[in-house]
């Protein structure tokens, strides 16, 4: 289908059934009936089969019509892209319509105290007792896992194969007694990770996805969309402006809550929109020195976000594999980020001592200036995206591994 | 505007990449850096002409293959690959350029299908290569409509039979054609780092020439724009193929036991360098598109200089770093990629200078 055409049929479908004074759950039933609310998706599974780019064109259309969208914030995107890819039937049935309605959330329980670069290092066990999985271990750094009802769960199986074949990927229940999230405190002072600890908690057979040993595979699967996202266009999930209406006060409070933790994530990425409106308002346009940096991040920018589009063509072709693809992305986005807070350094000078309301653009700078450095970390390191570009696109060898055999016999972490 | 290359273009690259290969491999670049002419004419003769190289950015109208911008990068990438060594940037790149920008109706029928099927070598000469605005301070045409100035870089014009000089004309800068041969034409080959291109120093006493066009600034900065952007691909190829040779010689050398490329420094040096390169390709082919179709940001083809420069440098840099000593031999390849890049740096406006141009485009001067 043309543009045109889903501009027509999506336009016509929300004329016909789009009310501000529904609930937002029924209306977001409709979306889901109708087949609007997430169109890239198969069309045995709620979708329509749409390229990215054509479902774009439908968040356009939502935007201007100020229509409330499927809910699409946090880590729900990638539990429903892993659960669409790997996930059996009966795991679809369950849980991608109340991811897409928002009465579910997500989150990610990968990272651990002892094994973070290292995932496939991870100790969190689990055991088949009794018919049904038993979970005990620790997580950390797990975005949204206070207010999450779900987890995306990898955990050890079996010890005494190597450490990749050992790995079981579960969904898991995070409102149970066996579960327990406490907020962490990060350098920028928001708190949007979280440990989680697990205690005899519980997950049937049913949640083990893509079968037991075989949690190494479907965590890349995870991991390459959580890093394509890093590199992809950032869709905005508000609605500009406050809007009236009973389904948008639903609408903001559901915001509120699940798009909390990330509000510092555009700071993180360097807020390269705000470089030249600074640099006029400080005068800082005049200077030769800072106009060359200004030029670079252009540059840099530019490229990645033209990369990104040809690197999509390419999936859309066949012609690219998304792991490397993604980790060139998500290299790309740190130096971005890295040189636009080295620039916003630059433009600010000395108020660049300053932070919250007595800072700069009411303290967005000051938070990108204490916010970059985490954008070299999550999804995956530099260093990791570095290793896994020089191996899987280049073909270097691998180095000197110490991790070989029975999983039992690694060296770890105490 | 395209996005992405089109199967004929994909089609060209093909057939350029399998004609370089076979006709332009590194001995031949040894032997044609260390020749005074510096290329084969019968190389010329069938790329240029046989495989209508030369004019694959003119219009058919004009004897060429009627691509555009996008065509003539793509051939300029495959070039800068093989470190090919002919008037293909002066001539077709440079003057080739010139006459469709600033040439009149008349002068373009008349000269541009000579240039288009590569019979004729033309050169273009600017007082400047820095940048265009700076472009008029030396050469200018004296009452008598003599050129008089000296040009002190001018690519490939020992070799060209026609000049192409943009001269001070009273206010404004004028196109004129110089036979090879003319008068009071002083050519002197300089001493060049990067010998796969070749440089002259061009003074004119009083040498009668025809005035072709009238070169306006907006002629002028398109000009540059599409000699950048040509320059920009030839850097991503030489860029590309150093890196591959780079990348492949970590495979094979062997310290402490193992192979040099699992040395965990260097795949990271590797791996930015491909975010480098790859960056520097998007932009690049991107500026391509912009020009052919005359959209999108006006500092496109400033930004591709710029990037492609800067890809192409570090890629030199590390061509060498990462093969140890036999990388600094006279013997080894990998100096005529790094001299290459050196040359094409700096050749047309350094990337600061680009950087800056592209500023003053975006938000007016400093
Ligand atoms: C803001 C934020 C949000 C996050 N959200 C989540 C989440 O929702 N869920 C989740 O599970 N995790 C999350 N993480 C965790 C993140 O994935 C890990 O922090 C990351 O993978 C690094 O692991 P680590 O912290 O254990 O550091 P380590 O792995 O100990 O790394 C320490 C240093 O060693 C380097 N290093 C390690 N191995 C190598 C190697 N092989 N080669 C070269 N260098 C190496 C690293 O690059 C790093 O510089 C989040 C992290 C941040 C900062």
């Amino acid at each position: 289908m043309t543009p045109e055409q889903i501009r027509r049929e999506v336009s016509a479908w929300l004329d016909a059934n789009w009310r501000i004074d529904r609930p937002l759950l029924e209306w977001r039933n409709i979306l889901l009936e109708g087949g609007w609310a997430a169109p890239h998706w198969p069309e045995e599974w709620h979708g329509r089969g749409f390229t990215l780019d054509q479902a774009m064109v439908v968040s356009e259309v939502f935007r201007e019509m100020d229509v409330v969208p499927a809910a699409q914030v946090g880590p729900r995107g990638l539990a429903s892209e892993t659960i669409l890819a790997c996930g059996s039937d009966d795991q679809k049935e369950r849980y991608l319509k109340p991811i897409l309605t928002g009465e579910d959330t997500w989150c990610q329980l990968f990272s651990e105290p002892g094994s973070g670069s290292d995932l496939a290092g991870l100790s969190t066990r689990a055991e088949f007792v009794d018919g049904r999985w038993i979970i005990n271990g620790q997580k950390v750094w797990n975005t949204s896992a206070h207010h999450a009802d779900f987890g995306l769960l990898v955990a050890r199986t079996d010890r005494d194969v190597p450490k990749h074949q050992g790995i079981s990927y579960f969904l898991l229940d995070m409102r149970q007694p066996g579960v327990e999230a406490r907020p962490l405190r990060q350098m920028n002072g928001h708190q949007s990770f979280n440990e989680v600890f697990m205690t005899n908690a519980v997950v049937s057979p049913e949640d083990l996805i893509g079968g037991e040993g075989n949690g190494w595979h479907v965590a890349k699967t995870t991991l390459s969309f959580e890093r394509r996202g890093f590199s992809r266009r950032v869709r905005g999930s508000s609605l500009d402006g406050p809007k009236q209406g009973p389904i948008y006060e639903e609408y903001e409070e559901e915001l509120r809550i699940a798009a909390e933790p990330y509000t510092w994530y555009p700071q993180r990425e360097g807020r390269v929109d705000l470089v030249l409106p600074r640099a006029r308002e400080t005068g800082a346009i005049h200077d030769p020195a800072v106009r060359q940096q200004i030029a670079k991040l252009i540059c840099l920018h530019s490229g990645a976000r033209l990369a990104a589009d040809s690197a999509e063509a390419g999936r859309r072709a066949g012609t690219t594999e998304i792991i490397p693809a993604g980790s060139i992305g998500k290299l790309a986005a740190s130096v971005i980020a890295r040189q636009a807070s080295h620039v916003h350094t630059m433009i600010s000078g000395a108020d660049a001592l300053l932070s919250g309301p007595d800072s700069a653009a009411d303290g967005m700078i000051a938070e990108v200036l204490v916010s970059v450095p985490a954008i070299s970390i999550a999804g995956g390191t530099d260093e990791i995206q570095r290793n896994i570009i020089s191996e899987r696109v280049l073909g270097m060898p691998k180095g000197y591994r110490a991790d070989q055999g029975p999983f039992r016999d690694i060296k770890r972490n105490a | 505007m395209q996005t992405e290359f089109s199967s004929e273009q994909q089609l060209l690259r093909d057939v350029v990449s399998r004609a370089l290969r076979d006709k332009s491999p590194p001995g031949a670049v040894r032997e044609l850096m260390a020749s005074d002419r510096g290329y084969d004419p019968a190389v010329w003769q069938e790329l240029g002409a046989g495989a209508g190289l030369a004019g694959v950015h003119v219009p058919e109208a004009w004897g060429g293959a009627g691509g555009g911008p996008v065509e003539l990068g793509i051939v300029a990438e495959e070039m800068g690959r093989t470190l090919f060594c002919g008037p293909f940037f002066a001539s077709a790149v440079m003057a080739g350029n010139a006459l469709m920008e600033a040439a009149d109706e008349s002068a373009r029928a008349e000269l541009l299908p000579g240039v288009a099927s590569g019979s004729v070598i033309a050169a273009l000469v600017l007082d400047d290569l820095n940048s265009p605005a700076a472009v008029g301070g030396s050469l200018r045409a004296r009452d008598d409509g003599r050129l008089a100035g000296t040009a002190a870089i001018v690519v490939d014009a020992h070799v060209a039979d026609l000049l192409l000089v943009v001269a001070r004309t009273g206010p404004d800068l004028g196109l004129h054609a110089v036979g090879s041969g003319a008068p009071g034409l002083e050519i002197e080959p300089l001493q060049v780092v990067d010998p796969t291109r070749k440089l002259s120093r061009v003074t004119f006493a009083g040498v009668p020439a025809r005035p072709i066009g009238t070169v306006g600034g907006e002629a002028l900065n398109r000009t540059w724009d599409l000699m950048s952007s040509a320059l920009a691909h030839e850097m991503i190829g030489g860029a590309q193929r150093l890196f591959e040779s780079t990348v492949a010689y970590t495979k094979e050398r062997f310290q402490f036991g193992r192979p040099i490329g699992s040395f965990q420094a260097l795949k990271h040096r590797c791996a930015d360098l491909l975010l480098e390169i790859e960056l520097a390709r998007a932009v690049t082919h991107h500026a391509a598109r912009c020009l052919a179709a005359g959209e999108g940001e006006p500092w496109a083809a400033s930004m591709a200089k710029a990037a492609a420069a800067d890809a192409f440098m570090s890629a030199a840099r590390a061509g060498i770093q990462l093969r140890g000593g036999i990388g600094f031999t006279w013997e080894d390849d990998t100096h005529l990629w790094f001299k290459r890049a050196k040359s094409s740096e700096v050749l047309l406006g350094t990337p600061a200078i680009h950087r800056e141009r592209m500023m003053t485009m975006l938000e007016g001067a400093a």
